[in-house]
């Protein structure tokens, strides 16, 4: 059965047609080829389809796209502010080099904006720790990611993001 | 440290821009009009005849484009995959060599074992047919218990391969360390299972392909580490598609870790099946797809034993280990646990006399071959676990004993007994500097203070050696390796001055587009900005063996070198004409030539443009265009080496082990990004210490269904099991590559284990337990500690 679709992703207003089992990051990637958002795994654990519906973080392979009817979604290509600015968060990853593959990336990047804002940008390195526990990566062994997390929140609260 | 950008500069990553704005372009994300998709049937038995396969109903279902099966491979007369090491066992006789077709003809051997193929519009329209295809299996006993693979009675896997054993290897003289042994004054004993690993880059693998009817050209798309070879086994072993008609190529790679170096069934089957079906085919794996058919690492079961004198001065060592190759021998898998585990068993010490036997076993397990360190973990933890016993049976400091033992730096370079010849180090300063850095002197205090918090806290050494950097050609083709281990580089300016710079080499996450572009800026001047570093593309680079082993810079690095020096070669002639000078007065420097002693001067970007618009030129004696390219061939292995000190704490009521902290000390030469091989050594520590704490592949020993077979069920080390690390370095740089440089790509796994463990069995000491397994689990530990009273009381 085929089903129609429509949200608004990184500000833009998108429709689609999809299946009803066709989930969310699917949809991103295969009817918009916004191919940012990553698959890594096939039971919600690895975290590198993270995206933001309305404010909230979810793992895009664990949602419907019919489910994100009417939302507004960003996803990692919806962060920069401009081509040659890029979001604190972003910043900070590269300044920290905090990614090697590039894989787990995206997901990173928006579950750390998601953790930073969610604690007030305050964090210290215990609670970042423990909130990446849905976010896998094999190449970094999460130190500069760690490190980038806490550099990025006083950034993102003087930057006003 | 250098400030800038050259040499020894912190240089921020050029790829992260494109990564951290999902820019990146992984096989998957490539769109390729008019695609279809494959999905895999795959065994759902570890040991099975095929009795029948009937697609019929499958093909007449929606969206459903083709279906194929071993008997299609057979008809078109398709090789198998190979495996590209040859090792002679003690007798002369090359390994045992099972066929390893694409896809299984009449029997499966491992759960994921590939039984067809289904192409459809959609990758859901594909698996609903997957589902109704119906296989009828006769299910045999699996043999997966490795330990006992190789009994009288277990099942067997191969014809090939009577008593499953493919090959039985020794190195050293048995009678010289048996003579040694009846001498000792002390002998320390370690029995030891390497566990079984499974890669999970977090990429999974994917393959896409197209056939151009018009030319006959083949493009493969494929997560690899290493696209030439690749296509060099594609075409002269398993499709014959010739090689200038097959293109490959590794865009950005999600990770390998050694996973990714292999040729693999479904990228051999998408390549073929593109020309058959007519449109591009694009395949991925699933999660679960990657458990059960990545090449799979470690899993060796050993037993060692270590003769002493009375003062602790190593005499002998002995050590037999079975080795787990899965149901087929993957690309490498043979040189693993024999030319790149028992040739590292002297580690750092100058142990004069060893003797390592190496059975190989197949099983009914998926195929084991490289994965990060490959070999070199295995026997570090060996080694390293056994020098950690001996100094609690001798009663003497860990870290003295290791000292008394080490290769002293006046002995390099250094013939171990082992084969290997080691070209540098300096191993006392190293460890000195990791004690510093991890404050082992107070550790007692630190363990008394836990203890007084009901918490048993422990203390682990780790002095790893690593041979990298593969190495002299002549040498590894003695050994049995069907490839040569060279790298290439090609330097090609553009009429502009801006330059392209092909490397063999690929980059899956090692940060070479900035490393190498460094190299570049440094030697010939060139901004930054102007340079691209190519890579990953059979048609735009030149014939490479890609990224493994720790090679990329100690080998491909020293390629570009090579490069660089036939550009300046050339740029002089050319520049001594522009001057009016003699070319053997023209130097080189910061960008520019100049004529010795005068203040003459010509920049390099004047001197190619020159040569792309050769009108004031000496074409007599020059050929226009500046465009070089080198191979270079390594006169030996690189010898990174290191000691880690782990210090975990463990709680007796729920058997969890903290790691509290972690230091590295390393020696890998000359550094060329600091940034980069810090998070080098970050993500190989993890890894290592995953093997140690967490992870663990398990086959169910009745039915060889993988229990492990996602990540609700294999742990992944994740950030909140770690603090953060403390690293230190030592430099004595490689004497023999124009760069001065060692590998540092899988020193952190390599080292990690074993430091691990020796901290884990020091801190369960004063329960009187001797000795603890891999992975150290809550529930591991815990009925460790349960069953040590009966322990203690013996």
């Amino acid at each position: 059965m085929t089903l129609s679709v429509a949200m608004t992703v990184n500000g833009k207003a998108v429709s689609g047609k999809v299946e009803a089992r066709t989930l969310l990051v699917q949809f991103l990637r295969e009817n918009l080829g916004m191919t940012g958002t990553h698959v890594g795994c096939d039971t919600s654990q690895c975290g590198a389809c993270v995206v933001d519906v309305d404010g909230k973080s979810v793992k895009s392979c664990t949602m419907l796209a019919v489910q994100a009817e009417g939302t507004k979604v960003t996803t990692i290509e919806g962060l920069a502010p401009s081509a040659d600015k890029l979001h604190p968060m972003q910043e900070a990853f590269r300044d920290n080099h905090a990614l090697q593959c590039g894989f787990c990336t995206p997901g990173m990047v928006m579950s750390a904006i998601d953790m930073v804002k969610r604690n007030n940008y305050q964090l210290d390195e215990a609670t970042v720790r423990r909130e990446l526990e849905g976010n896998l990566c094999r190449c970094t062994g999460y130190h500069n990611i760690v490190k980038a997390i806490l550099a990025a929140a006083p950034a993102m609260k003087s930057a006003g993001v | 440290m250098t400030a800038g950008t050259g040499i020894g500069a912190r240089v921020l990553r050029r790829e992260d821009k494109r990564f951290l704005t999902g820019t990146g372009r992984y096989v998957d994300d490539l769109p390729l009009a008019r695609a279809t998709y494959a999905y895999f049937l795959r065994s759902p038995h570890a040991h099975a005849k095929i009795k029948s396969i009937d697609t019929a109903k499958a093909k007449a279902m929606p969206g459903v484009v083709e279906i194929f099966t071993g008997k299609d491979t057979a008809d078109a007369k398709m090789g198998g995959l190979i495996c590209g090491w040859v090792v002679k066992d003690k007798n002369g006789e090359p390994h045992k060599a099972p066929a390893h077709p694409v896809m299984a003809l009449d029997t499966v051997r491992y759960v994921g074992d590939t039984v067809a193929m289904i192409v459809a519009n959609s990758i859901d329209e594909a698996k609903d047919a997957a589902e109704a295809i119906k296989v009828d299996y006769e299910v045999k006993p699996a043999n997966v218990d490795l330990a006992h693979a190789l009994d009288k009675g277990a099942p067997q896997v191969h014809p090939e391969a009577p008593g499953n054993l493919i090959y039985d290897w020794e190195i050293g003289v048995k009678a010289d360390v048996d003579a040694a042994f009846a001498k000792a004054a002390h002998v320390t004993k370690l029995d030891v299972v390497n566990n079984r690993l499974i890669p999970n880059a977090m990429e999974p693998r994917a393959a896409a392909a197209e056939y151009d009817k018009g030319t006959g050209n083949y493009t493969l798309w494929s997560t690899s580490q290493n696209p030439h070879v690749l296509r060099l086994i594609l075409s002269a072993f398993v499709l014959g598609i010739p090689e200038h008609k097959l293109r490959v190529v590794a865009p950005d790679v999600g990770g390998g870790f050694g996973s990714k170096i292999f040729c693999y069934n479904e990228e051999t089957m998408v390549c073929w099946a593109a020309s058959r079906v007519g449109r591009p085919i694009k395949w991925t794996a699933e999660r679960s797809e990657s458990f059960m058919t990545d090449a799979h690492g470690r899993d060796h079961v050993t037993h060692a034993e270590l003769a002493m004198d009375k003062d602790g001065k190593f005499l002998a060592l002995k050590v037999e280990t079975i080795a787990n190759m899965g149901a087929y021998l993957s690309t490498f898998s043979t040189a693993v646990p024999t030319y790149l585990y028992a040739t590292l068993l002297a580690g750092q010490y100058t142990t004069p006399l060893i003797y390592a036997n190496v059975k190989a076993a197949v099983t009914h397990t998926a195929p084991v071959d490289a994965y990060r360190g490959a070999g070199r973990p295995e026997a570090t933890f060996v080694i390293e676990s056994i020098v950690s016993k001996a100094a609690v049976e001798m009663k003497m400091d860990t870290a003295e004993l290791r000292r008394k033992n080490f290769i002293p730096k006046e002995a390099f370079p250094y013939q171990t007994p082992v084969a290997l010849q080691y070209d540098s180090g300096n191993y006392p300063p190293i460890i000195d500097e990791a004690i510093k850095i991890s404050g082992y002197k107070d550790f007692e205090s630190r363990r008394a203070e836990a203890k007084s918090r009901g918490k048993l806290r422990g203390i682990g050494f780790s002095s790893y050696i690593e041979a990298c950097g593969l190495a002299p050609s002549n040498v590894v083709g003695s050994l049995g390796a069907g490839v040569g281990q060279w790298e290439s580089a090609q330097i090609k300016f553009n009429p502009t001055g801006n330059v392209q710079v092909m490397t063999g080499a690929h980059s899956h996450g090692q940060g070479h587009e900035t490393t190498f572009a460094q190299l570049i800026h440094d030697r010939l001047g060139v901004p930054m900005d102007q340079i691209e570093i190519v890579h990953g593309d059979t048609s735009t680079t030149p014939f490479g063996m890609g990224t493994y082993g720790s090679r990329s810079l100690a080998v491909g690095g020293s390629a570009i070198m090579k490069a660089t020096d036939k550009i300046i070669a050339k740029g002089k002639k050319v520049a001594a004409h522009l001057m009016e000078a003699d070319v053997a007065d023209v130097e080189f420097e910061n960008g520019s030539f100049k004529v010795a002693g005068t203040d003459k001067s010509v920049p390099l970007g004047q001197v190619v443009f020159a040569a792309y618009v050769p009108h004031n030129y000496p074409l007599a004696e020059v050929e226009p265009g500046m465009d070089e390219n080198a191979f270079y061939d390594p006169a030996n292995f690189v010898y990174p080496s290191g000691t880690q000190i782990c210090e975990v704490e463990i709680d007796p009521d729920t058997g969890k082990v903290e790691v509290i902290a972690h230091t590295a000390v390393d020696d890998f030469g000359n550094i060329i990004n600091p940034m980069i091989v810090e998070g080098q050594v970050h993500g190989g520590i993890v890894q290592g210490v995953g093997q140690a704490l967490f992870e663990n592949a398990v086959y169910d020993k009745g039915t060889g269904q993988l229990i492990s077979g996602s990540y609700m069920d294999y742990t992944m080390p994740r950030a909140d099991n770690f603090p953060s690390f403390k690293l230190g370095y030592k430099t004595t740089p490689c004497p023999h590559n124009p760069l001065g440089v060692k590998g540092c790509g899988e020193a952190g796994a390599i080292a990690a284990p074993a430091a691990v463990m020796n901290a884990v069995r020091d801190a369960l000491a004063p329960l009187g337990i001797k000795h603890v397994e891999m992975p150290a689990t809550p529930l591991n530990i815990w009925q460790t500690i349960q069953g040590a009273h009966g322990v203690a009381a013996e």
